[in-house]
């Protein structure tokens, strides 16, 4: 699955910022329309971060919810899942939010 | 082990021509086009931790994409491109919607000034095919991997060697799930969806078909056996994708490639 790409991905990130600290916490920002799965990135976590300086640390998930903005009514809604339906029946639609996809921040011991 | 491709481990990323020589190390210590850690956005107050003196239970604030690495590639692989001339179309689509066959049609068509870059778990199987239609084809082969990324396509790319003024088609490995989220440095993307899999594979699928600037239906000489309509695929896609055009085509019967091969040469170039 791709998450395990992902997980790859910020442990490299994080241990080519801070290669000689250990790691204790890794906050991410996953949003809603992401198109990651947190299960599954946690899933991979463990897996990936065992033997590195990131081994054990704990994982902070936050999702970010979708917002959009219909440019037929010009209503700015909320969206859980990629499917850009405003209320009004339009499809022309914005995602403005929600498509994160980042490292915030970790803690080093 | 390489975080981009997996390389280093025995079911590692392969890129290969069809006559079985590998051009390029399939070992790779080091990404040639690895730019180095400045491209990160700094929050207020950020530290760069270098390991002296950390106060314990310290947070520092990284404010990084995930993604850094591969969209970095991917632009290094735009501007690669774009310095050649040379356009790139990512097709997508699930295993068995007729990328292939599309590819077959097109060369035998259209074929001059194109080029390929096949993706697949494993096997040489498509390449052999472009190969034969006369066509040149580089395979990339990603072992335990469900998806292209920029590194495995700027591999493929040197590999390929494009001419200037050429379209480099990439066949992405079937999969509408994973390689929506990574950016190979194309042009554009293309979703092929075929009349055999229905009207529901845009609405389970919708980031994939989001993503898209053009969408093919295939297999349209099947629809007489078929209870769907193309109309009902048709509303589908346009009910996760507005924009972008939908060109309904049968590779095998020559219905609506024209208009598939006149979106292809209209593709902007740098």
């Amino acid at each position: 699955m791709h998450e395990l790409a992902i997980t790859q991905s910020v442990v490299e990130a994080v241990m080519a910022k801070l290669p000689d600290e250990r790691i204790t916490v890794v906050s991410l920002d996953i949003g809603a329309l992401s198109g990651i799965e947190p299960d599954a990135l946690r899933f991979c976590f463990e897996l990936v971060t065992a033997g590195t300086t990131l081994e054990g640390a704990a994982l902070e998930i936050a999702r970010p919810r979708g917002r959009a903005h219909c440019r037929r009514c010009a209503v700015d809604f909320d969206l859980d899942v990629p499917i850009l339906l405003c209320a009004c029946g339009s499809a022309d639609v914005d995602v403005e939010r929600g498509q994160e996809l980042a490292i915030r921040s970790v803690q080093v011991a | 082990m390489c975080a981009t491709c997996g390389c280093g481990d025995d079911a590692g990323v392969r890129v290969t021509t069809v006559d079985g020589r590998f051009p390029l190390p399939q070992n790779h210590p080091s990404h040639p086009d690895d730019a180095p850690d400045h491209d990160h956005e700094h929050g207020p107050g950020h530290e760069h931790g270098h390991g002296h003196g950390s106060d314990p239970g310290r947070t520092v604030v990284l404010e990084q994409q995930i993604l850094a690495k591969n969209d970095h590639l991917a632009e290094h692989n735009r501007a690669w491109l774009a310095a050649r001339d040379v356009v790139a179309v990512n097709l997508m689509s699930a295993p068995g919607s007729g990328k292939t066959t599309l590819l077959e049609r097109t060369i035998a068509e259209s074929g001059r000034g194109l080029g390929v870059i096949e993706g697949d778990q494993e096997t040489l199987f498509d390449a052999r095919r472009i190969e034969a239609a006369g066509c040149p084809v580089v395979q990339i082969n990603t072992g335990a991997g469900c998806h292209l990324d920029a590194d495995m396509t700027a591999r493929g790319l040197r590999a390929l060697d494009p001419p200037p003024g050429s379209t480099v088609l990439i066949e992405n490995v079937g999969n509408l799930v994973c390689p929506a989220l990574f950016d190979l440095g194309e042009t554009a993307r293309v979703v092929i969806v075929s009349t055999t899999e229905g009207p529901d594979k845009p609405l389970k699928y919708p980031q994939m078909f989001v993503g898209a600037a053009l969408v093919l239906v295939t297999k349209i000489d099947l629809l007489p056996h078929l209870t769907v309509s193309l109309d009902e695929i048709t509303d589908a896609i346009a009910a996760v994708n507005l924009r972008a055009p939908v060109l309904p085509v049968s590779s095998t019967r020559g219905d609506g490639m024209t208009a598939w091969y006149e979106w292809l040469a209209a593709l902007p170039r740098a």
